[in-house]
């Protein structure tokens, strides 16, 4: 699973945008990658700078420094310079598919356009196409004539997913597609991405605040906090063995239904305080003012990334040789 | 057996729109006994919240409610008159909604939003001093655990944090819930660490206050430590009941069945099934049991008659004709 070629790697990653109040550091020096046919979770709190990760890939904006690189080719830069065969390979899935599709396009419409741009029906038999698509995303083909605002949210997001397979890409940025659907309709549209990443060989960053929903999807999942990655491990090693005090927090805070999901979580770490605001980032770990383990370096020093054992990598001054050679 | 607060009973609720007759409430049923903590769940638009606005007769002015009875300490809510029921609602019943953010008027300091409160609730005789108000407002605010109360008076909402805005509405509420709080997903617009706060003081302040609790969420592990009691409701149906520890253990409507089995689990296990089709439309919605259409168990008769709750003991009942063989 570890093994495999890095499709997408992505070092030193920063994004900060000035605001009249000051320069806010969205991402803040932020490296991972994402391995061929794998899913990534990237899971934070609102406000931790997962979005803004995802969009920097998408090239919604460039980066402020660090580089992106897809495939062995450098992409840090914004969307209008890329050449258009490179947005074919890379597609993207919002949170939100009410505002995410225009509502007074068709379902045929939307998604008729990325075959029209990619000019990807040679005999202009786009209709074809779309109904194909419709199948591959469980739409009865009547829908086609439908607007997609009138739909139910797990319809609406199978055409934002369809929309987003037409270009037949490589990669794709998932920013908490079922955040806002029921559980019910959430495990469906699990499953068919789940499927599709194995029918087509996809391979996906997944952005989402649920844990548990990763636990089930990802294969290796990095934790955000304030702009940074600080802890980063495979799945089972990640829950089994969570090192980051602020992931045994968000752990011990995820509402379970089974006795043995109450067994698996780490020693109870009681959530206080709140996410700092991005403007005021508190100096040394960011995370230290709400951390039960604070000691007096946290104040002070950033802590770095160590390796703590095998693939499972931490930022905490908890953990010893992190922070030392800063 | 606990002294009975609140008894809802066949209550059915329509809506007036454009298209027809939206036939949203049918026989909903619910008991709420004096200092008893009960959870409703379901999916989005299955009438949990319209419930809830039936009980505080606040309904929106297309609401027709066309049959039951809402008892309240023996007086149905439904009958009293304009002044009986202010009366109800300033002293012994109020309501905590999903989002602080549009709960809370942005154009006013939360001290003039919550003295207001104050002034009607608390001080039913004479006219209270602008002292006397404001000692109550920080007293509130001291009890909804928020820090530095006086300075939180003299900010405006969008100066707080949304889980300061959340304590406020709940310190608001608490002005006027002497008897009966109703929380519509309290925790839901917020991060999972500071849900796990405001669930955990919430559960706090009304042991504390001796109140009964009506707790309305999505998401099933939410509610699980909070309530004694669970309901279930789908499409506008209460389909299950029973207390909380019964309900995990032995879900016996095919509904609960499939949605506990629907959540993902910390443990792992891969993506869980979720629910083929959808809630269906008010307005076309048939006279049989509202599940029918995605049962997998469904008979011919569940598509023509109703399911009343069956009762099978220990408190649990449960609305569908096939329960025993499911």
């Amino acid at each position: 699973m570890m093994s495999g070629e890095e499709i997408l790697t992505v070092k030193g990653l920063k994004k900060h945008f000035k605001t009249t109040r000051g320069i806010v550091k969205a991402v803040d020096d932020v490296s991972f990658c994402v391995m061929k046919n794998e899913t990534f979770g990237l899971v934070g709190e609102s406000g931790s700078g997962k979005s803004t990760v995802g969009h920097v890939i998408m090239g919604i904006y460039g980066p402020t420094a660090g580089s992106i690189t897809f495939m062995g080719k450098d992409i840090s830069m914004g969307v209008g310079k890329r050449p258009k065969e490179l947005k074919k390979q890379l597609q993207i899935v919002f949170q939100d598919p009410a505002s995410s599709l225009n509502p007074r396009r068709t379902i045929g419409q939307i998604l008729e356009l990325p075959f029209r741009v990619h000019h990807l029906a040679p005999d202009g038999n786009y209709a074809e196409k779309v109904f194909e698509m419709m199948d591959l995303i469980e739409l009865p083909r009547e829908f086609v004539v439908r607007y997609a605002g009138e739909q139910g949210g797990g319809e609406k997001q199978a055409v934002a997913i369809g929309r987003a397979l037409a270009t037949g890409p490589r990669f794709i940025v998932l920013d908490e597609p079922t955040s806002a659907l029921d559980v019910s309709i959430q495990a469906k549209i699990i499953n068919m991405l789940m499927r599709f990443q194995k029918d087509f060989d996809l391979s996906y960053l997944f952005i989402t605040h649920n844990l548990s929903l990763m636990r089930n999807v990802a294969q290796r999942v990095g934790i955000m906090y304030l702009g940074k990655i600080v802890e980063l491990a495979g799945t089972p090693e990640f829950f089994s063995n969570p090192l980051h005090p602020y992931t045994k927090m968000l752990l011990s805070a995820v509402p379970v239904i089974t006795p043995e999901e109450e067994a698996l979580k780490p020693e109870k770490i009681t959530s206080t305080g709140e996410i700092a605001g991005a403007l005021n980032v508190p100096p040394g770990c960011s995370f230290h003012p709400r951390c039960p383990f604070v000691m007096d370096i946290c104040r002070d020093i950033v802590p770095i990334m160590i390796e703590y054992k095998n693939g499972h990598h931490v930022a905490c001054h908890l953990y010893p040789s992190a922070g030392k050679n800063m | 057996m606990a002294e009975q607060l609140l008894e809802v009973k066949d209550l059915q609720v329509n809506f007036k729109v454009y298209e027809g007759l939206l036939r949203v409430l049918k026989g909903v049923f619910l008991n709420v006994g004096a200092k008893e903590k009960v959870g409703i769940i379901g999916e989005s638009g299955c009438g949990k919240t319209t419930t809830m606005k039936a009980i505080m007769r606040i309904l929106a002015a297309n609401a027709i409610v066309a049959g039951g009875t809402i008892a309240y300490r023996g007086s149905d809510v439904l009958q009293l008159g304009m002044q009986d029921l202010m009366r109800l609602r300033r002293t012994s019943m109020s309501m905590i909604f999903q989002d602080p953010t549009a709960a809370l008027n942005p154009v006013f300091k939360v001290g003039e939003q919550l003295e207001d409160i104050v002034r009607y609730s608390e001080f039913t005789s004479d006219a209270p001093t602008k002292q006397e108000v404001r000692a109550k407002a920080v007293e509130l605010l001291k009890s909804a655990a928020l820090p530095e109360p006086e300075r939180i008076l003299d900010s405006y909402p969008f100066q707080l944090s949304g889980g300061m805005r959340q304590r406020v509405c709940i310190a608001m509420s608490l002005a006027s819930a002497k008897d009966l709080l109703i929380a519509d997903e309290p925790g839901t617009s917020l991060d999972v660490t500071i849900e796990d706060q405001i669930m955990r003081e919430l559960k706090q302040i009304v042991e504390e206050r001796g109140l009964s609790v009506i707790l309305i969420s999505h998401s099933i592990g939410a509610v699980k430590g909070f309530v004694t009691k669970l309901y279930v409701m789908y499409a506008g149906t209460m389909v299950e009941e029973a207390p909380t520890g019964e309900l995990f253990s032995n879900p016996v409507h095919p509904y609960t069945q499939n949605l506990l089995k629907a959540v993902p689990k910390l443990t792992g296990g891969g993506v869980p099934e979720g629910i083929a089709g959808r809630i269906p439309s008010y307005i076309t919605i048939a006279d049989g049991c509202r599940f029918a259409s995605r049962c997998r168990s469904a008979k011919e008769r569940c598509r023509t008659d109703g399911p009343p709750a069956f009762d099978i003991g220990n408190g649990h009942r449960v609305a569908c004709f096939h329960y025993g063989d499911i």
